[in-house]
């Protein structure tokens, strides 16, 4: 395994050259402020402040109940460790609009930078294709990055890509945090968008 | 209306109130329920491994508009409270459907816990307890819980006891 050394704050505008055309969720800590600096905190992102785990299942709610839109969700390693089950209940239902993109930084950022499962043994690739995603990605080169946005638009969904980054700071974004408000958003921001 | 009919008309207010997604950790007590939610073309029942999974799908269908709900046993609500902050905190609609084990009846001594547990569970987290001891009281308590959830905006459990469902014989 190469060690990292791609930096967090700029891969998802790699990965997502086009965000709006995304309806985006992500997990807690790190991937909400780099998902809020991708889209300018915008109304098709959801992002949490807590609910470790709930990342990858909310996606997945909303990929079965919006199979028009492509859904993006961006969770780290920590937070989908903690509910790694979900890759599995992914699979399973093979939601085709439904792409996964960890932000693997080996280490529990938000916390003090403590080390994690994916710096020992744990390797998020082969869960995903354990679960049962045939289109499963490690991104870690340069070249990998560049090849990543053509990953999600031409292989067939669920697509899951691990992005392993240097353990350097996430994006640097103030976000709303009040989680009713952010709902209300969403929904607005959807309804208006579907137009019903 | 026979014992057996319950699972069809719980289902069938659902689905007439609008609930498209059916998620479950499969239990004895909601069987027939997510078979019905499986035969049909415009219901989907979503396998889960754990019951937060459920939660979480709940409030990912609620940002574009959809109705899901979560069926689980007793022992499941264990595995939800820090998902249940998107109820409490967000004001997002959680509807459950829980098959109770470790109360009436109950001859598992491993169930008792976290049956007692889990009204003090729900209560804690702003999940509204809706208890069916009865046939009779299946109907009135899935309209009470429907209005709860898709039009108060709040979070409720419909709680099938053992007394309702039957003990599970060892």
């Amino acid at each position: 395994m190469r060690n990292p050394t791609l930096d967090r704050r700029t891969v998802l505008a790699r990965i997502f050259p086009r965000p709006d055309r995304y309806l985006f969720v992500s997990g807690l800590a790190g991937p909400a402020r780099d998902v809020a600096g991708l889209t300018g905190d915008g109304p098709n992102a959801f992002l949490m402040a807590g609910a470790m785990g709930a990342a990858t299942s909310m996606g997945l709610g909303m990929a079965l109940s919006a199979p028009d839109r492509d859904v993006a969700v961006v969770t780290g390693d920590g937070e989908l460790l903690m509910n790694i089950g979900s890759l599995v209940t992914v699979a399973s239902m093979a939601p085709p609009n439904l792409s996964i993109v960890c932000i693997d930084n080996g280490c529990h950022g938000e916390t003090g930078g403590q080390t994690g499962h994916t710096s020992r043994s744990a390797n998020l690739d082969l869960i995903a294709k354990g679960a049962g995603f045939t289109s499963s990605t490690v991104v870690e080169t340069e070249a990998e990055l560049e090849n990543a946005a053509t990953f999600l638009d031409t292989m067939p969904g669920p697509r899951f890509i691990q992005v392993r980054v240097t353990d350097g700071p996430p994006t640097g974004y103030k976000r709303n945090l009040n989680m009713a408000e952010c709902r209300i958003r969403f929904r607005t921001f959807y309804r208006d968008a579907v137009g019903s | 209306m026979t014992k057996t009919d319950w699972s069809k008309q719980l289902f069938d207010d659902l689905v007439e109130a609008g609930v498209t997604l059916f998620s479950y950790v499969p239990d004895a007590g909601n069987k027939r329920l997510i078979e019905h939610a499986a035969e049909r073309n415009d219901t989907t029942a979503v396998l889960l491994t754990t019951e937060e999974e459920g939660v979480a799908i709940c409030a990912g269908a609620d940002l574009v508009g959809k109705r899901a709900v979560v069926c689980m046993q007793s022992s499941g609500v264990g595995n939800i409270p820090n998902f249940l902050s998107f109820a409490k905190g967000g004001n997002f609609p959680i509807l459950l459907i829980v098959s109770m084990r470790g109360d009436y009846g109950e001859q598992n001594p491993w169930q008792y816990p976290m049956g007692q547990a889990v009204e003090p569970i729900l209560a804690a987290m702003g999940v509204a307890v809706i208890r069916v001891d009865h046939l009779d009281d299946l109907r009135p308590a899935t309209q009470a819980a429907l209005s709860a959830v898709f039009a108060a905006g709040q979070s409720a459990a419909i709680v099938l006891s053992q007394r309702f469902l039957g003990a599970k014989p060892f």
